[in-house]
């Protein structure tokens, strides 16, 4: 299982901090909606196009490859407009839509994953005041990290042991006999998980500093 | 919160992607991606808090570029997109069936289940992704709702039994939400 949309290269938008890039990504869907005419919008597009193509040599296949899941989107917009509003209506709106999609895209493929997981945990920083620990928040994104391929490997071998044995767990007896246990049996491990880290000092709290009361658990 | 709840909502937002990794139950024209699956169940599952959590954590990480939604789309752009209501409605609906299944905690089956998944899992994902649909992509509401909810009843309706049916074999055997009194007053 492949995880992660992140294209290693050498380019001065993968240098540019995380948080810069998500802060740009932003102004420009404020722009997009708040100027909705065709020159800004083909502008834009060009522009995403230039900075993802050009200056971060991302593969075309790349933007291709997340653009993809909004193409019927787009081409169901595209006949509705032209049929029920007017030409212009139709591609500002469809080129809008694609000028954000790629820009988006081009964020993730130019940003590692522990990138964005610091810039939340910086996010999350003023959350501290009411009792939310950022390094909490870094903790549960690792875990899910960790279970994620944990867990389709379970169901891969839970799919070849059923095709093994010729049956399927589908209808009510499926679920009795085959994913409530699993569930029961991940929900354990998350516990037993959970115990370790405690056990390795995962829950002590920080000393607060004269803070007025202590601080609560995030 | 406590370590074992950070763990019980890592656990479930890595079932809701793992589960857009199965292949998609054909009942129906629509295929049917067993995310909402997973929506439904962190909340009937784990309660209102926790579920909300997950299904949040779960939006983090697609956010943050792993290709974790059904379609192995992922990234910011899927928050650009037409469908990016329905994935904004998502905690909240865990949070719905969450706070409905704490509440009837005592004499929760699968029948109350099946009420209060249709009620977090559909009616609060509809409320929210269809206007947004319309919005994003232009369209009338009538016709957001032909296009962005109709499809979907069967194959919603369906998840709803699946997720009250398995609730309630969980409660039996492995409780996660405790006493509604203490879990709404815990913070």
């Amino acid at each position: 299982m492949t995880l992660a949309l992140y294209v290693p290269r050498r380019s001065v938008v993968h240098r540019v901090p995380a948080g810069g890039k998500l802060l740009a990504l932003a102004a420009l869907a404020v722009l997009l909606f708040a100027v909705p005419t065709l020159p800004v919008v083909v502008a834009a597009l060009l522009g995403v196009l230039a900075v993802g193509l050009g200056a971060a040599r991302l593969p075309a296949t790349a933007l291709a490859r997340q653009a993809r899941t909004v193409r019927w989107w787009l081409a169901g917009l595209l006949v509705f407009h032209t049929l029920f509003s007017d030409l212009p209506t139709a591609a500002v709106t469809v080129l809008r839509l694609l000028a954000l999609v790629l820009a988006a895209a081009v964020v993730t493929a130019t940003t590692r994953v522990t990138e964005m997981v610091a810039v939340i945990e910086r996010l999350c920083a003023p959350l501290r005041v009411v009792g939310v620990r950022p390094a909490r928040i870094g903790l549960v994104i690792s875990m899910a990290l960790r279970f994620i391929p944990v867990l389709a490997e379970r169901a891969d071998r839970i799919r070849e042991a059923q095709a093994a044995r010729g049956g399927s767990a589908r209808g009510i007896r499926g679920l009795r006999t085959t994913v409530t246990p699993l569930l029961v049996q991940l929900l354990q491990m998350a516990h037993t998980i959970s115990e370790a880290l405690d056990a390795r000092g995962a829950d002590d709290v920080p000393p607060a500093r004269g803070r007025r009361s202590p601080a609560p658990a995030a | 919160m406590k370590t074992r709840d950070l763990a019980y909502i890592a656990l479930f937002a890595a079932i809701i992607a793992v589960l857009g990794t199965l292949p998609a139950v054909t009942i129906g024209p629509v295929p049917i991606t067993a995310q909402t699956l997973g929506v439904m169940l962190a909340g009937s599952v784990l309660g209102a808090r926790r579920g909300f959590l997950a299904v949040l954590l779960f939006l983090v990480l697609v956010a943050i570029g792993l290709p974790l939604l059904a379609s192995g789309s992922g990234g910011l752009a899927v928050f650009a997109g037409a469908t990016a209501g329905y994935l904004f409605s998502w905690p909240v609906a865990a949070f719905v069936i969450g706070w409905l299944t704490e509440r009837f905690w005592a004499r929760y089956n699968v029948a109350w289940g099946v009420v209060f998944n249709v009620v977090g899992g559909m009616v609060v994902i509809y409320l929210v992704g269809v206007p947004v649909l319309a919005a994003v992509a232009n369209l009338s509401l009538g016709e957001a709702i032909v296009s962005g909810a109709l499809p979907f009843l069967p194959g919603d309706a369906v998840k709803a039994f699946i997720a009250a049916a398995i609730a309630a074999q969980v409660r039996r055997s492995y409780p996660v939400i405790e006493r509604p009194q203490r879990a709404v007053a815990t913070r």
